[in-house]
C-alpha cells in the first residue's frame, strides 16, 4: 500500500498534490459534463438513456489517471471521470450522446457504448460482466506478443459480479495470472435491487482468497483513498503480482439513469458516510491542504463549462449519421456480405 | 498415404501456426493432451506457448479470443462440443459479431465447433447450431462436408478478419478420408455441385452431403438423376448456384440435420421461392431433424435425423408431384 496523506515525505507530497489535482479538474469536468446531459435529456435532445456517474467520480478517476496511455481500460457505465482522465476526448461522450457522424460510433451505438480499442479504451457493450475477459484477451495477446509492463483494468458494479462473465473472467485471469485490475463499484443498488438480494456473502472484497488474487477495499467517497489503494493494486498488477480486486463503497447519487428517480434508495444510505458526495470531500481536501483555494476552483468550473458548451454547440451543427450513406453490412470482409437479401 | 476430415482439421491448424505468428489456440484439453478428439493433437509441443488449454469457462474463452484480436492476433477457439457454445454465445453473437460494425476494428476469431450427431451421444453431445449464429449478422458459418474443404476452408477461417464460426461434423472426423490436402479450393460463399444430375436438386451441407449423396445413388438405381448441392458455407449464402440449379431440375429439396423451425432449409426455399418461383415445377420441400431434443438411444437417433433412405422416401415423393 502506498503511504496515506497523514505525514508521506516531501517528494511525495508534491507527488500526492499532482494528483488529487489532476484528479479533481478530471471530476469536476466529469460531474460538470454528466449535468449537462442530464440537462440535455430533459430538454429532449439525446435519444435513448443517459447514465450518470455521479457520487462515483472518486473511484473512476483514481482508476483512469493510475493508468498509462498504453493500458487498457474497460469502462462502465458510471465512468465519465475515468475517461476523460485515461484520455478519452470529451468530444467522443457529446458525439456518441447527441449521434453525431463524426463520433467514434457514428451513431451506430449510443450514450455509455463507446471506445476506441485501439487506443485501449474497450466500448462497452450492455451484457454485464462481458467486457473482463475482453480485457484479459488483450493482455494476453501482449504477453504472447512479448508486450511487458501493461494493465487493464474492468469497472463494473456489484450487481454484475452476480454473472457468470464475472467469475469465469477472473477466475481466467487468475488461472493466467494476468495484470488485471478489476475495480468494484458497490454502490449498494443494482437498478432498484439492493446488495441483500444481491449476493450473501458479508463482504464481496472477501471473494478475492477464492480466486486466489489480491483484495484491495476502499472508501469510494474519499479521493484520497481511491488514489492511494487504486494506485496500489495498478502497481501491483504491473510488477507481476497477478490479478487485483478492488471494491469500493459508496452510493450513486442520482437515479439508474435519468429515467429512474431512485427513490427506492434508503434515506439511512443517503445520510450515511455513503452517502457523501465525493466532489466536494475532494475539494475539502484541496481546500484543507491548501493545494487548491476557493477562487481558483472556481475558474476551473468556468472553464470546464465553457468546454462543454463549446463542444455541445459544435456538435449538435455536425451532421447525423444518413440511412442511405450507410454500408448496411456487419462484416469487414466486405466481399463475404450477404448484402440485402430479399 | 490417406488423411481424414479430423487430421485434415488439425493440419490446417498446425499450417496456420506455422505460417503465422498471430495465430494461437485457446480451448478445453487443446494443449497437452491434443484435445477432446485429438484435434490439435502434437501442436503444444510443435507451437510452445501457442496452444492453450483454457478452462471450462466458453463465456470468458470467447471473450479472451476477442481482446486478443483487437490486439491483432488470430485466435483459433475450440469448443469442446458444439453444444457448450450456448454457455459463450454470448460473447459470439454480442461481442465478436459487433465489433466491426460498431468499431471499425476488425474481429477475426475462429470459432471451432464439433457438432451433429454421433450414435449414443445424446440431447447435449449432437446440436446443429449454424441456424443460430447465421441469424446474427456480423459472422460467417462455415459447414465443410469434404477433407478437402475441411482443411481449405479452416485455412480461409483463419485468414479473413471476420468471426467465423466452423462447423466442423463429429461423424466425418474419422470416417471421411481423402488421397491428399488439396492445394487449391473454392473461396468461402461458394457452393459446389457435389453430385451432378437434372431430376431434382437436393440443397444440403456437411454431413447430410453423403446422406443426400447416397439418397442419390439409391434413386439412380430408378432411374433419377438427382443433382445435389454441398452449400460449404451456410452464410454467406451461394443462392445463385442454389438457383442455378433448380433452373436445371424444377425441383428443390433441402436437407439439414439441425431443426427445422426458421432455419438454413427454410432460408434456402425462402430464397428460391423468392428469386426462382418461375423454375420451380413443384413445391419445394424440406426434411430436417425432428423437432425434439438429439435422442441418446441409436434406434431414436436414426429415426431423428434425416438419413439416406428418409431422403431418398422425400426426394420420391417430390419427383411424383
Ligand atoms: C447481463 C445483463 N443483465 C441485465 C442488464 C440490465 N441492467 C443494466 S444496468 C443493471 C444494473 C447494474 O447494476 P450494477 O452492476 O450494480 O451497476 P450500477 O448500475 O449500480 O453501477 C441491469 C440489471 C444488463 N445490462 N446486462
Amino acid at each position: 500500500m502506498l503511504p496515506t496523506v497523514s505525514e508521506p515525505p516531501a517528494g511525495e507530497v508534491g507527488a500526492l498534490r499532482e494528483a488529487h489535482l489532476g484528479a479533481f479538474r478530471f471530476m469536476l469536468r466529469a460531474r460538470l459534463l454528466d449535468d449537462k446531459f442530464a440537462a440535455l435529456y430533459r430538454a429532449g435532445k439525446i435519444h435513448g438513456g443517459v447514465f450518470l456517474g455521479r457520487g462515483q467520480e472518486a473511484l473512476s478517476v483514481a482508476v483512469g489517471i493510475s493508468l498509462v496511455k498504453t493500458d487498457v481500460f474497460a469502462p462502465l457505465i458510471r465512468d465519465g471521470a475515468g475517461r476523460l482522465a485515461f484520455g478519452e476526448p470529451m468530444l467522443d461522450a457529446i458525439r456518441t450522446y447527441l449521434g453525431s457522424a463524426l463520433g467514434s460510433m457514428r451513431g451506430r451505438d449510443g450514450n455509455v457504448h463507446r471506445g476506441r480499442p485501439h487506443a485501449g479504451l474497450l466500448p462497452m457493450i450492455s451484457h454485464l460482466g462481458a467486457m473482463i475477459s475482453v480485457v484479459n484477451g488483450m493482455l494476453l495477446a501482449r504477453q504472447l506478443k512479448g508486450i511487458s509492463g501493461t494493465v487493464g483494468a474492468a469497472c463494473i458494479g456489484e450487481g454484475a459480479t452476480s454473472t457468470g462473465s464475472f467469475h469465469e473472467a477472473l477466475n481466467q485471469a487468475a488461472v493466467e495470472k494476468l495484470p488485471l485490475v478489476l475495480v468494484v463499484a458497490n454502490n449498494q443498488y443494482a437498478y432498484s435491487t439492493p446488495n441483500a438480494r444481491q449476493f450473501a456473502c458479508a463482504d464481496l472484497a472477501d471473494r478475492a482468497a477464492g480466486y486466489g488474487v489480491a483484495a484491495h477495499s476502499v472508501d469510494g467517497t474519499d479521493l484520497t483513498d481511491c488514489l492511494a489503494t487504486v494506485g496500489a493494486a495498478v502497481a501491483g498488477a504491473r510488477a507481476g503480482g497477478g490479478p487485483q480486486l478492488v471494491v469500493a463503497n459508496l452510493l450513486r447519487l442520482c437515479g439508474h439513469g435519468e429515467h429512474d428517480d431512485a427513490s427506492y434508495v434508503a434515506s439511512a444510505l443517503k445520510k450515511s458516510g455513503l452517502g457523501r458526495d465525493c466532489l466536494k470531500i475532494a475539494e475539502d481536501i484541496l481546500l484543507r491542504e491548501q493545494w487548491a483555494d476557493a477562487a481558483e476552483i472556481a475558474v476551473w468550473r468556468s472553464a470546464a463549462l465553457r468546454e462543454i458548451e463549446d463542444h455541445v454547440a459544435q456538435v449538435q451543427r455536425e451532421p447525423a449519421p444518413d440511412p442511405f450513406a450507410e454500408a448496411w453490412t456487419a462484416l469487414s470482409s466486405q466481399h463475404l456480405s450477404e448484402g440485402q437479401v430479399q | 498415404m490417406s488423411i481424414t476430415y479430423l487430421e485434415a482439421i488439425r493440419e490446417a491448424q498446425a499450417r496456420a501456426l506455422r505460417d503465422d505468428p498471430r495465430v494461437f489456440i485457446y480451448g478445453q484439453d487443446v494443449g497437452e493432451f491434443g484435445g477432446a478428439f485429438k484435434a490439435t493433437k502434437n501442436l503444444a509441443r510443435e507451437y510452445p506457448g501457442r496452444v492453450l488449454d483454457a478452462p471450462i469457462s466458453e463465456d470468458a474463452i470467447v471473450g479472451l479470443a476477442v481482446g486478443a484480436a483487437i490486439e491483432g492476433m488470430r485466435p483459433i477457439i475450440e469448443m469442446q462440443f458444439a453444444d457448450f457454445s450456448t454457455v459463450g454465445f454470448n460473447q459470439i453473437v454480442n461481442q465478436a459479431a459487433t465489433l466491426f460494425w460498431r468499431t471499425q476494428v476488425p474481429c477475426p476469431i475462429t470459432v471451432r465447433l464439433p457438432f451433429g450427431g454421433t450414435s449414443g451421444s445424446g440431447p447435449f453431445h449432437s446440436q446443429s447450431l449454424e441456424a443460430i449464429y447465421a441469424h446474427y449478422p456480423g459472422v460467417v458459418v462455415l459447414t465443410p462436408a469434404t477433407v478437402e474443404d475441411a482443411y481449405s476452408l479452416l485455412l480461409a477461417a483463419v485468414a479473413i478478419d471476420d468471426p467465423v464460426i466452423f462447423c466442423e461434423h463429429k461423424l466425418l472426423y474419422y470416417h471421411l478420408k481423402a488421397e491428399k490436402l488439396p492445394t487449391e479450393a473454392l473461396p468461402i460463399g461458394k457452393a459446389r455441385i457435389h453430385r451432378e444430375g437434372r431430376d431434382l436438386t437436393i440443397v444440403t451441407y456437411s454431413a447430410m452431403v453423403h446422406e443426400a449423396a447416397a439418397a442419390a445413388t439409391e434413386l439412380a438405381t430408378e432411374g433419377w438423376e438427382i443433382e445435389v448441392v454441398d452449400l460449404r458455407s451456410v452464410k454467406p449464402l451461394d443462392t445463385d448456384t442454389v438457383v442455378a440449379s433448380v433452373a436445371r431440375t424444377g425441383r428443390l429439396l433441402c436437407v439439414g440435420e439441425a431443426w427445422p423451425w426458421g432455419g438454413v432449409t427454410a432460408e434456402v426455399i425462402a430464397r428460391v421461392t423468392a428469386e426462382g418461383y418461375g423454375l420451380l415445377d413443384a413445391p419445394p420441400q424440406r426434411l430436417n431433424a425432428k423437432d425434439t431434443p438429439v435422442p441418446y438411444h441409436p434406434n431414436l437417433w436414426a429415426a431423428h435425423r434425416p438419413t439416406a433412405r428418409s431422403i431418398a422416401a422425400a426426394a420420391r415423393n417430390l419427383l411424383r408431384t
